[in-house]
Parts: C-alpha cells; structure tokens; sequence
C-alpha cells in the first residue's frame, strides 16, 4: 500500500513530522517497507570526473576516458567532446539511462572497435540550455565532493510503502491508516465533510441480485452520471495516481482508483450507454466468457459472480471489469458501481481464472459493507467536478443486512494475556478512536466492531487492539521460568545428534540437500517403494520427493567430482520417503566416499577406497551409537543400486526383512548410466528407524567386571574351505566350541590360488585361548585345537591346511 | 701386595684409554675369568697363613671392587657413546607431513539447531518433530488458517495431490497440532525441522528450516513472550546486551502478533548484531489464537501461552557471516569444508555454546 505523507494528511490533522509518523506506523504493525522518493527517469544520471582522457587508437576526433563515477572501478566511454580532458567533473549516463533530448535509451555500444559504457552529456542532451558544444562543465568547488551522487534532484515527493497484512484491509485505504494513526497518539482524524451534491432523477437501470445458492454479491449500489465529458485527470489527481506507481488513464477511471486507494472503496464505472438494458448480478454458468479491461478473455466456470446484461457477462464483480462496457474518452452517461462481494467467492474465482487486481485484494479481505453509499457519493462529487454531468439518485439493492458484530469485552484479558495493566479509561479512549463503540457493563465492556473491521470477531482481538495501539515496548520482559516437564530429547533425538557426529568424526563432510529431487536419478534408488511426485515441482529436476537417501547424495558428488576434487567424504542424515501419507518416512543417514585413501603419501601405499572401508565406518559408527557388537549379523542380502557381489547388510537378526545398515560398492550400471568418474565409490547407509531403543540405561548395562591373570595362549589355523563359505560363519563356529575358553577369533588371511585347489580359498584364523580359573596346560590347550578343527570340518567341510 | 697392586695401576690405566666394548669385556675375563689375574690370586690365599690371609684378602677385595666397578663404568660409557652414535644417525625429517588427516564437518543448519537446542534445554523446553509432509489440516486449518484465508497466499505450497490435501509442510508449526493433540497441558516444546515454500531466488530455498517454539500453561503472557526471546537472542549470539524491538504483525495461528527485530551494524562489511540503528527481522511470535487451542481440545479460557517461528538458516548466516541463503543446499565441497564445524564441538551449556 503506497502513499505519500500529503495524501495522509489529507485526512489526518498531525504536527509529527516524517520520521516520527515512520516510526508510530512500525509501532502500530503497520510495517514499513520503504519511504523513498517515487523513481524518476532522471535518477540515473551521475556526477562524475574526468581520470583520464586519451585519444580514440582508430578515430582522431573521439576520446578514450577513464570515468569516475564513485565506484570502485573507472568506467571506459567514449566521447567525441573537444572539452573532455583529465580532470573535469561533468554529467555520465549509464547504460539503461533515457536522454532527456531525444527520449533515446541508451545501452552498451562499440564505437568505432571500442566499447562505450554509457556516455557523458551536454547541456542540450539534458534539455538544460542550447549548449551543445562539449560536455558540461561543473564547477569544482561545488561538485567535487559529489561524484557518484545523483546530478538531479529528484523532487518528487516521497511515498510510505506499506506492507499491509491479510486482516487489516481497512489500511488499504489511506483514511484507514489515519485513523490508527490518531488512534496512536499521531494526530486528529479529519471530520468528513457532509456532502451537498444534488441528485437528479432516478438510477433507471434496472439492477438486479439474482437469489442464488452461490450469490457472491449481497450489496450492490449503483447511481447514473448524465452527460459528462471524460478527460485527463487534472494535475492534484495524477500526482496521486503517480505516487501509486500506476499510470492515470483518463478523469473517470482515475477517480474510481483515487476512491479506492483512498478509503478502501473499490468501484467501478460502466459506459451506461454500452450497457444492454439491464444489469443482473448472478452466477456464471461453465463456458460463458467475456474480455476483461486487461484485454485476456476469460472463459468462466460455474458459479463465479459476473455482472451482466442481457447480451451476456460485463465483469466479474469486485475483481476486473470487461472491455464491452468500459468507459473511454467519448463516454457520455456512466454507470457508477459500488458493491459487496463476499471474499470467499472472490478467492475461489480469482485463484481458478488466475487474476490478481487491486480490487480483487481488497475485496478478497473484506471491504467495509457500509461504505457502499460514501463512495458513490465521493466519487460522483469528484466526476461532477472534473467531468461535469448530473447524478441520479442512489440506487441500492441488497439481499442481505449487514450484522453489527458485538463483543462482550472483560478488561482482565487484557492484563492476563499481556502481562501489563492499562486503566479503563485509557482502554475505552482507544477503542473509540479506532471506531468502536463503547458502552458499559459493570466490569464489561459491551463493544459494536466497527463495520470496516472484518479481523474483529472475539475478545482476543480487542486485547491486541489495545495491546498495539497502546506500544509493544510496554510489555514486561519477565525472566524465562526454567521448569522442565520432560528430557530434551528422546532416544531417537540422541541417536541423531549421536550418529551425525559420529560419521562426520571419521572425515565425512555433511551436507544437506533438497528432499525433493529428479524423478530420473530417484528411480535408480527408489526400489519398490512409490513414486511421489509434486504436483507443482519447483523445477522439473526437483520433481518428486526423494524415496532415498542416496539420489541427490550422489548427484551432487558428481558435481564436486566434476569440479575437480577427487577424494570426497559426504553424509547428510535426513528423511527418505517410502509413500505420500504424513510420517510415511524414515530417518536415514546416507554415505558416500570416492576416490583413494592414503592419496599421494610419501610413507603410506595408496589404494582406492573398498566395501571394507565403508563397513569399518558403519560398524564402528553403529558401536559407538550403543549397538552391541555381539548382536550384528552381517548378510550379502543388499538393495539393487548396490553392487550384487561387493556390498552387505547388518542386521540384528538372521531372517529380519530390514537392515540396520548397508555398505558397499554403487551397483557398475548406476555408475555408468550417471556417468560418474571416479577410481573407487562406495556408500553406506544406517536408518536410525530401524534401531530399537534400549529399555535399560546405560547405568543398568554395566556387566560386573571380571577378569582373568592367567596365561593366554594364541594358536594359528589355516583351512582351506568352500570359496563362498563366509568366514563370520567359520568365526562363529570356532568360537561355539568354548565360548568361555575361546576370548577372540581373528580371521588374518585369506588366500586363492596357487597351491589352493580351484574353487576354495584359504582362511588363516588367530584364536586366543585363555581359562579364568586356572593356567592351561599343553594337554588342555591340545585338546581344544583338536576340538577346533573337528568342528570346523564337520561343520563347514573344511580341511585343516597342514 | 705390591704386584697385585701394580696390576691394578696398569689394568686401571689400559681401561682409562680403552674405547673398545670388546676388549674392555676381555680385560674382564683377564681379570675375572676362570684363570684370570685376580681369580687366580684369590685361589693363592689358600696357601698362605692366616694373618697373612686377612690382610691380603681384605686388599685383594678393595681391589676387585675398584676394578669391577671401573670395568662397568667404562662399559656404560661405551654404551652410551654407542648408542647415542646409533640415534644420531636414525635421524628423520619430522618436518615431513604426517599420515593423511581426514577431517570430517558439521552442517551450520546442524550446528545451530543444536545451539538452539541446546539453548532451550537449559531453560525447560524439550525437543519435538513432525513429519515433513503434513495434511492441509495440520498445516492451515487446525491453525486458523481456513482454505479462504488471504493468509494462505504467503505460503506458496508445495502439494503431493491435486485436491491439495497432501502439501510438504510450509512452516514447522503443524508441530504444536500434533504436539497437543497427542498430550496435556502444560506444553513446553521446541520443534526444528526442515520447511517448503515452492519460492526460488537469491534470498529464497524451496526447502529452508525454521524451529517453533510452543509454551502453554496457565499463566504464560506476552512477558514471559518476552522474556524467553530476549534470553535466546542473547544466548544465540552470545552477547551480552541486545537491541530487540517487538512490532505488532498479524499471524493467523497467533493473536497478538509480533514480528522481532534485532539491532545491527554493518562495521568494516561484517555485520555486527546487538547494536547500531538498523533492524533486521528475525522471527514471528504471539500468544497461540485460541482458535487454535479449541482446534487441539485446548480449553482456552484455562491455558495459555506463546509460539514462535524462527528462521534457522538466518540464524546462521547472521551469526557465522554467511551470504548465500542457496549455497547452505548445493554441497559444494569448498563451502561445506569452510563453514562446516567440527563433529566435538558439541554445543553445550558448561562447555559453551561455541568455541
């Protein structure tokens, strides 16, 4: 909502000067977006010197100048001037600037091979005098301290642009911000002066608002101007049109705007003479169309409030007039509009035909129902003025009575909502002043919301009345209470904040990416799970919600890839969605590593990152998130975006549909079909859902602490075994031999090839044996290695490597 | 007597220039062997008479102890000499880098909601999530935001269905819906989250993160309002004074409405909060409507309280001197590793909320 302070003033009587109304108007929630002065053309051109002056390498006559124009960097133009010499303050133009001589707009140019940024003027191209000899001369004195300042003063008056919130469309008009204004203190209200206009005749159009389910017009007021003569609105008016940043059009539709941004009154004016017969306001019927004033045509669906005739659709009330009966220079006889329209049937029909106009905004937020005959009235004063013309009665139908909103207010909300108490008096005097009136009730205030503020509906809202009104700086700054109801975060809070930072401790950066991405990369990833895609995406890459971590996590690792890095760690933990339904998602932490470890070391052998480095990261970052080591399961059975032969699965138990984690290498055909250059990928994920919260605290896990003197022995075994027995299975059997005696099994080589016969492999175990109640002897620590390699053979069919 | 004691003269003088371990340990054997000198005048004492015996034994012992004790001071000092020879030339370059260090980073967004959280923590609040898609009930209407609310218009709402019934939440305030309509009053909650506006540009993410704030009890006034964001302000930015400044705005889940600014500087282009005569709007608040409270099961005429909405990326840019709204989403590798934070600075009350 645009302004300038004059236009206030028209109806605010007020000895605060700008800043201070700046000021009241932030305090009363009536922010402030901008006080500047309208833009003009002139704007542009700058004070600027002369650094440097050479002569044009391909043109005697031109000249090569360094300009400074207060920026950090000189600017090159070229300019044909004699009088261009170093030194001299003169006018520059820039690119984009309007020559006032020739209206001509400038842009960059080459001028004989070298580029020109914007131009320095003569007095004649800035229409200041004849003078078209050279560049204008400044003086020194008054122009050196000001290069890069503004040559012209702009003298347009400066406008208060409002950022006016959906309740208060009583602000959209100027005499509603005059009225919070005074009600702040800011001055008086100026009194409406009574009107004297004479009516003649009556308003023979005949109007009717035709019953419907759908009606989304209660009021519609309507008076007939005879014999008018349409013109350009005279200077006052368009200075106002203009402070609004809109362009006059001609006395009568300027007057209808004026109206409008002046006291929240949307009309409209109707070449009566264009209009067939009748005007009935009804609903539309799917098909119907018309063109509108912003020369689009609508074709309408059913139930949108129109205006018509009997020839067909005018307008759609309160949001755009057509051009079939729009006023122009000729018209003779208008037909002035000034009507209701329920906000919801101006949503629904601006948001289906896609419209915003001024109209539409305010209608859509509720204009004041009893403001119908204020309108006509001001604006046929103002026709009959400009225009001349005799005014018909006013001619109003209704279907429907405006209610008065009464609130039964009890003062000590006011208190228990703010925290501060402020005296009745002071209370009653500002309610009064925004226009509410006020009468009592023993401790009730018995208040009637006035007609212009749809927003008032309950006691609540008159506690914010006063509050604003009365300056937020009075509420107290009570100290926070520090009373706790319950833990700050719960398991699966811990888990998060646990497991981000420990991934990220083992040299993983984390990013954060969109939870949308390209339905062509989250099909790679996606699995079973359904698509879900956005109806109205941001872009067509961001298309649909990401049904996996890894889409976007890969995407943009490619991206750093392409920018040269070649080792890279990234994590981010975040949500994956598996369908459309509010928490059909699951938290997940996802991983991806590329490149070498050890890259260009002079003491370590470097080698391209493998599955076991992403399995050290994932175990490891899972044991320090409290998972029991002894409880994981590793599994090959995988998602299909990993790699069939080079990926696995931790799992709490054997035949669980869902891992706790996966590790591996990217399966080759994802690879290949997002043409990712790399020497080495692998990527792991933990879904923080599927980790079960432990019911004992960590005070309760503490085992007893036992521990054994005596002497441990380790004994070494080699097997040679089936290629794909896997050696978590050979482990486990070794150990169920004597899990008292057996303290840890460590699997140390594995071997094929030479000497191993084809389609076995060797796998060399360390064991650590070790009794808590006694030192073994050979003959014990005999017996056990017998025992070892029995079960392993029986058991696995391995044969011990002799 | 004399012999012997010349012998030990001459072996004491030979040690005294010998610098050799081997020949040092062979003069040891030459004296202390099975036949060595002094062994051997040792077994001479059998021989002779007793006074004798006593004397000579007596000197005999003096003398061995000065040898032997002689023998190993000198072997020690070969020792030493070698081996300090041997670590003179087992000398590296340390200069030379050390094993590769892999340097793993926090997220600002992480880093500050866990500042934030961490904050909150000391003074009551505990933490809430909801789900990123949420339905149009949570997300609007259950916050007095009906489908003909002019209100809606500040949201541009990503949808998942054309009958607009599924959207990616616009705001992290759904999270109060939830938070009570599945428990009792008092309500004293903190929710960050991940939030959707379909608004693309150089100050605008379609995806960006807010945290909510939600306090109701019986008595809680715009004060206490007040009173809390006051102290988060100050804690966030770690400062002891901050300018902050209440305007009314409108809300439709809040009434009163209040939109804070805080106080700044721009000083040498770094910007410095808490100070100075500009105003930057942080975040919006105001006692929960109670509409909303009826919509929850609420009984407005015996709770009350406040909520807030805060934007935590802002946070972080006006707090770590981030430009770039855009760049906190486009994981480039320089920017993640320049802002990021180290995975042990926890933020924390006793340890500090940064470093």
């Amino acid at each position: 909502m645009k302004f300038t302070v004059d236009w206030l003033k028209d109806h605010l009587d007020t000895k605060f000067n700008n800043n201070q109304i700046i000021d009241k108007l932030t305090n009363i929630g009536l922010e402030v977006e901008s006080f500047e002065n309208s833009t003009s053309e002139l704007d542009t051109f700058i004070v600027a010197k002369i650094i440097n002056a050479k002569t044009h390498p391909n043109a005697d006559r031109l000249k090569l100048c360094d300009v400074d124009i207060g920026s950090d960097k000189t600017i090159e133009v070229v300019c044909g001037a004699p009088n261009a010499k170093n030194g001299l303050l003169t006018v520059y133009a820039p690119p984009g600037s309007i020559i006032p001589k020739n209206q001509m707009k400038l842009s960059v140019s080459k001028i004989r091979g070298v580029t020109s940024y914007g131009m320095l003027c003569s007095e004649s191209e800035l229409l200041l005098s004849n003078e078209s000899d050279g560049i204008i001369e400044l003086k020194n004195n008054k122009y050196e301290n000001k290069i890069g300042e503004k040559y012209f003063k702009n003298t347009s008056e400066k406008v208060i642009d409002l950022s006016i919130t959906p309740n208060r469309p009583d602000c959209l008009g100027v005499r509603g911000i005059a009225r919070d204004l005074s009600a702040a203190g800011a001055g008086k209200l100026k009194i409406n002066k009574k009107s004297n206009l004479k009516y003649r005749g009556n308003q023979n159009i005949n109007v009717t608002i035709k019953k419907e389910k759908a009606q989304g017009c209660t009021i519609f007021g309507s008076c007939l101007i005879k014999g008018v003569t349409n013109k350009e609105s005279p200077k006052w008016l368009k200075d106002k049109i203009l402070s609004l940043g809109q362009k006059p059009i001609s006395a009568i539709v300027d007057i209808t705007n004026y109206i409008m941004f002046d006291l929240n009154r949307p009309l409209h004016a109707y070449d009566a003479d264009k209009i067939d017969n009748e005007i009935i306001v009804r609903s539309s019927s799917k098909g119907e169309s018309f063109e509108a004033l912003d020369n689009k045509k609508y074709i309408l669906e059913n139930d949108m409030c129109v205006i018509s005739d009997r020839s067909g659709v005018l307008g759609l009330g309160g949001i755009i007039g057509g051009t079939r009966s729009g006023t122009e220079y000729s018209t003779k006889n208008i037909l002035l509009e000034s009507a209701y329209f329920l906000p919801r049937s101006i949503r629904k029909t601006s948001k289906q035909l896609n419209i915003d106009t001024d109209a539409k905004f305010r209608f859509e937020r509720g204009i004041d129902p009893l403001s119908i005959e204020e309108g006509l009235i001001k604006a046929s004063e103002l026709i009959k003025q400009i225009c001349g013309g005799e005014i018909s009665n006013l001619d109003v139908k209704k279907i429907e009575n405006y209610k008065k909103t009464i609130i039964n207010f009890d003062p000590f909300l006011f208190e228990k909502t703010t925290g501060f108490n402020v005296e009745n008096k002071e209370l009653i005097k500002i309610l009064e002043k925004l226009g509410f009136n006020v009468s009592k009730n023993k401790k009730i205030l018995k208040l009637v919301v006035p007609s212009w503020r749809p927003d008032i509906t309950q006691p609540i809202d008159i506690v914010e009345e006063i509050v604003r009104i009365k300056g937020y700086e009075h509420i107290n700054t009570s100290e926070p209470v520090k009373t706790r109801l319950k833990p700050t975060l719960n398991y699966y809070q811990k888990l998060f904040h646990f497991l981000q930072r420990s991934v990220a401790s083992k040299g993983y950066l984390e990013t954060v990416t969109w939870s949308f991405t390209d339905s062509k990369i989250n099909q790679l990833f996606k699995e079973n799970d359904e698509e879900i895609p956005i109806v109205n995406p941001i872009s067509s890459d961001l298309n649909v919600l990401r049904n996996s971590i890894f889409p976007n996590l890969i995407f943009y690792l490619k991206k750093n890839l392409d920018r040269g890095f070649k080792d890279i760690s990234l994590f981010e933990i975040g949500p994956s969605f598996k369908g459309k339904n509010p928490g059909d998602q699951l938290t997940v932490i996802g991983a991806v590593r590329a490149g070498k470890v050890s890259r260009l070391s002079w003491n370590d052998k470097e080698r391209i990152v493998d599955t076991f480095d992403a399995k050290k990261d994932v175990i490891q970052s899972l044991y320090e998130a409290g998972i029991n080591k002894d409880d994981i399961i590793i599994d090959d059975r995988t998602p299909s975006y990993y790699h069939p032969g080079k990926s696995g699965g931790v799992y709490l138990n054997k035949n669980e549909k869902n891992a706790l984690a996966y590790f591996g290498e990217i399966h080759p055909n994802i690879i290949k079909k997002l043409d990712i250059k790399t020497e080495g990928l692998v990527i792991f994920e933990i879904c923080l859902d599927y980790i079960k919260e432990s019911k004992q605290k960590i005070k309760d896990l503490k085992s007893e602490y036992k521990f054994s003197d005596f002497q441990k022995s380790e004994r070494d075994f080699a097997f040679i075994i089936n290629k794909n027995f896997k050696s978590q299975e050979l482990v486990n059997i070794i150990k169920s031999v004597d899990s008292k005696l057996i303290k840890s099994v460590r699997v140390f080589d594995v071997f094929e090839g030479e000497n191993i016969p084809e389609g076995k492999k060797s796998i060399a175990v360390n064991v650590t044996i070790q009794s808590e109640e006694k030192t073994l002897n050979e003959n014990d620590l005999d017996n056990i290695n017998k025992l070892i390699i029995s079960s392993v053979e029986s058991k696995s069919g391995a044969k011990i490597r002799s | 007597m004399s012999d012997i004691k010349k012998i030990k003269d001459d072996y004491i003088d030979k040690l005294n220039t010998e610098n050799n371990i081997e020949k040092v340990n062979n003069i040891k054997s030459e004296l202390f062997g099975k036949n060595g000198i002094i062994s051997n005048e040792f077994k001479k004492l059998g021989s002779i008479s007793v006074e004798e015996r006593k004397k000579l034994a007596s000197d005999l012992n003096n003398i061995k102890d000065e040898l032997q004790n002689k023998i190993s001071i000198k072997i020690q000092e070969i020792e030493t000499k070698e081996i300090n020879l041997k670590l003179e030339k087992e000398k590296i370059d340390v200069t030379l880098p050390e094993r590769n260090i892999e340097i793993g980073k926090i997220h600002p967004v992480s880093q500050v909601i866990d500042e934030i959280s961490s904050i909150f923590s000391e003074i009551g609040f505990s933490v809430e999530e909801g789900p990123d898609v949420e339905n149009e009930y949570n997300n609007f209407t259950a916050l007095n935001t009906p489908d003909n609310h002019p209100a809606r218009d500040m949201h541009d709402t990503f949808y998942l269905d054309n009958s607009k019934e599924l959207l990616l939440r616009t705001h992290t305030s759904p999270v109060q819906v939830r938070t009570m309509l599945k428990g009792k009053p008092p309500f004293k909650i903190i929710a960050p989250g991940r939030t959707y506006r379909s608004d693309s540009d150089q100050t605008h993410a379609p995806m960006f993160h807010q945290v909510e704030g939600l306090h109701i009890d019986k008595n809680i006034n715009m004060g206490h309002l007040k009173g809390c964001l006051n102290y988060f302000i100050k804690e966030f930015f770690e400062v002891d004074k901050i300018k902050m400044r209440f305007r009314p705005s409108h809300f439709p889940f809040t009434e009163p409405s209040a939109e804070v600014d805080i106080g700044y500087e721009i000083n040498n282009g770094k910007i410095v909060i808490g100070e100075g005569n500009k105003w930057l709007e942080i975040l919006g608040c105001g006692m929960v409507h109670p509409n909303v409270l009826k919509n929850v099961n609420v009984n407005p005429s015996k709770y009350q309280g406040y909520a807030f909405g805060i934007g935590i990326d802002r946070l972080g840019m006006l707090k770590y001197g981030i430009n770039d709204l855009r760049a906190f989403f486009e994981t480039d590798y320089r920017w993640l590793s320049h802002f990021g934070f180290d995975p042990l600075d926890v933020p924390s009350n006793y340890r500090g909320l940064s470093r």
